[in-house]
């Protein structure tokens, strides 16, 4: 090739800019986080293991809210054998008492808008009457 | 071995009306029953017999309605094209109407009638639900799932009591107290009375039949014969609205 070291120069430089998302990231430790959640403090276990919960909370919840409604059966024999009433504010929202500080954060994280905060009562909000500024809810 | 067509039809025939007779003369026997839904003899089915004149103690009580829009997070419209109730009160005339005479309206002026969702054992409103929305459990009561409503509002028309409430708008705003213990209701969709099955559940009576200072409401279960309700049956005359329509309301007052 007659301009050999011109076209290897250009190549190098254009690979580099193309690819300044990916080092110029890395290099100022401004990466991707994964979402940051508040874990409870008292309790250690869920109704399941983290890793299914993660994965497969929707489809508990999907279930328990068939069970209940549906069916009418109301307690739930966890993995650990404990029982628990399946309800998301009633069991659910007692250990993971903020909705902002742990289900908003992987929701915000993923982009999806759940809807079952229109229905049940986050109880963080209780305290509302009918003169309170409502239609937010906080997170 | 030969056989013609008309020997084999007729031999078909027999046998067809041999078979099917048989499961419609089964079908028949049971008539005597009393069928739950699924027909299949229940041992619960519950029911509500209502004492109008002890709710005239107390002039202008609301406590009953009080206590179920608190326990259940009903909100307050003041348009009353877009009110949302479970359980209120009606002039006897308007809650009875083939019953009344020239004179009921002056004895029972001081007489609200309370009314609200009959949990009928012939819903219309069931049958017409599109999408099952609205059943009828075993232990009788007419339940509501407010997840798969989809507000067509078919059930409002086809009820003839207007038991059912239509969310025109949003109802938080309009909660007065919010029970963190029950969820809300989004809008676009239809509520009533629930006959507070998920205090069924926990074995509690209905809010409305706790709150209520005189004991007018009585909650119990038919299928038992000791139950309070049977009783009252037994010894008193009790009315139903319209009974004629033969949805078999299984709400009863007192006359």
């Amino acid at each position: 090739m007659r301009d050999r070291g011109i076209i290897i120069a250009g190549l190098i430089f254009f690979i580099g800019l193309i690819t300044i998302p990916v080092w110029y990231n890395a290099a100022a430790g401004t990466l991707a986080k994964g979402p940051d959640l508040k874990l409870p403090v008292e309790e250690k276990n869920c109704v399941a293991p983290v890793e299914y919960m993660r994965t497969f909370h929707m489809d508990l919840l999907v279930n328990w809210r068939d069970q209940v409604v549906r069916q009418n059966i109301r307690t739930f024999k966890a993995f650990d054998g404990k029982t628990y009433t399946m309800g998301l504010s009633q069991t659910c929202m007692k250990c993971h008492t903020s909705k902002a500080d742990f289900c908003d954060r992987c929701h915000d994280y993923a982009g999806v808008k759940p809807y079952c905060w229109d229905c049940h009562i986050d109880p963080k909000l209780v305290p509302l009457t009918s003169t309170s500024p409502l239609g937010e809810r906080k997170g | 071995m030969s056989i013609n067509r008309r020997t084999f039809l007729g031999a078909a025939g027999l046998s067809a009306l041999a078979i099917a007779g048989k499961s419609s003369l089964v079908v028949l026997a049971q008539g005597g029953q009393r069928e739950g839904a699924t027909g299949i003899q229940s041992v619960t089915r519950w029911a509500m017999v209502i004492d109008p004149r002890k709710c005239q103690k107390d002039q202008g009580c609301t406590d009953c309605i009080a206590a179920c829009d608190k326990a259940h997070n009903v909100p307050h419209f003041t348009d009353r094209a877009h009110e949302v109730k479970w359980i209120w009160k009606e002039p006897f005339g308007n809650a009875f109407p083939n019953q009344e005479s020239l004179y009921t309206a002056e004895a029972f002026k001081s007489t609200p009638i309370l009314v609200f969702c009959n949990h009928c054992d012939k819903p219309p409103c069931v049958r017409v639900c599109p999408t099952k929305a609205t059943w009828k459990r075993e232990d009788g009561v007419v339940m509501m799932d407010w997840h798969r409503c989809i507000g067509c509002k078919y059930c409002i028309v086809a009820c003839p009591y207007g038991s059912r409430s239509f969310n025109f708008f949003d109802p938080r705003p309009r909660i007065k107290e919010l029970n963190p213990d029950f969820p809300t209701r989004t809008i676009g969709v239809v509520e009533k009375c629930n006959f507070c099955e998920e205090r069924l559940a926990k074995g509690e009576q209905p809010a409305c039949v706790v709150g209520c200072p005189e004991k007018a409401l009585v909650f119990g279960n038919l299928e038992d014969p000791k139950s309070e309700v049977r009783q009252l049956l037994r010894t008193r005359f009790a009315i139903r609205r319209k009974p004629e329509l033969g949805t078999n309301p299984e709400i009863y007052y007192l006359v």
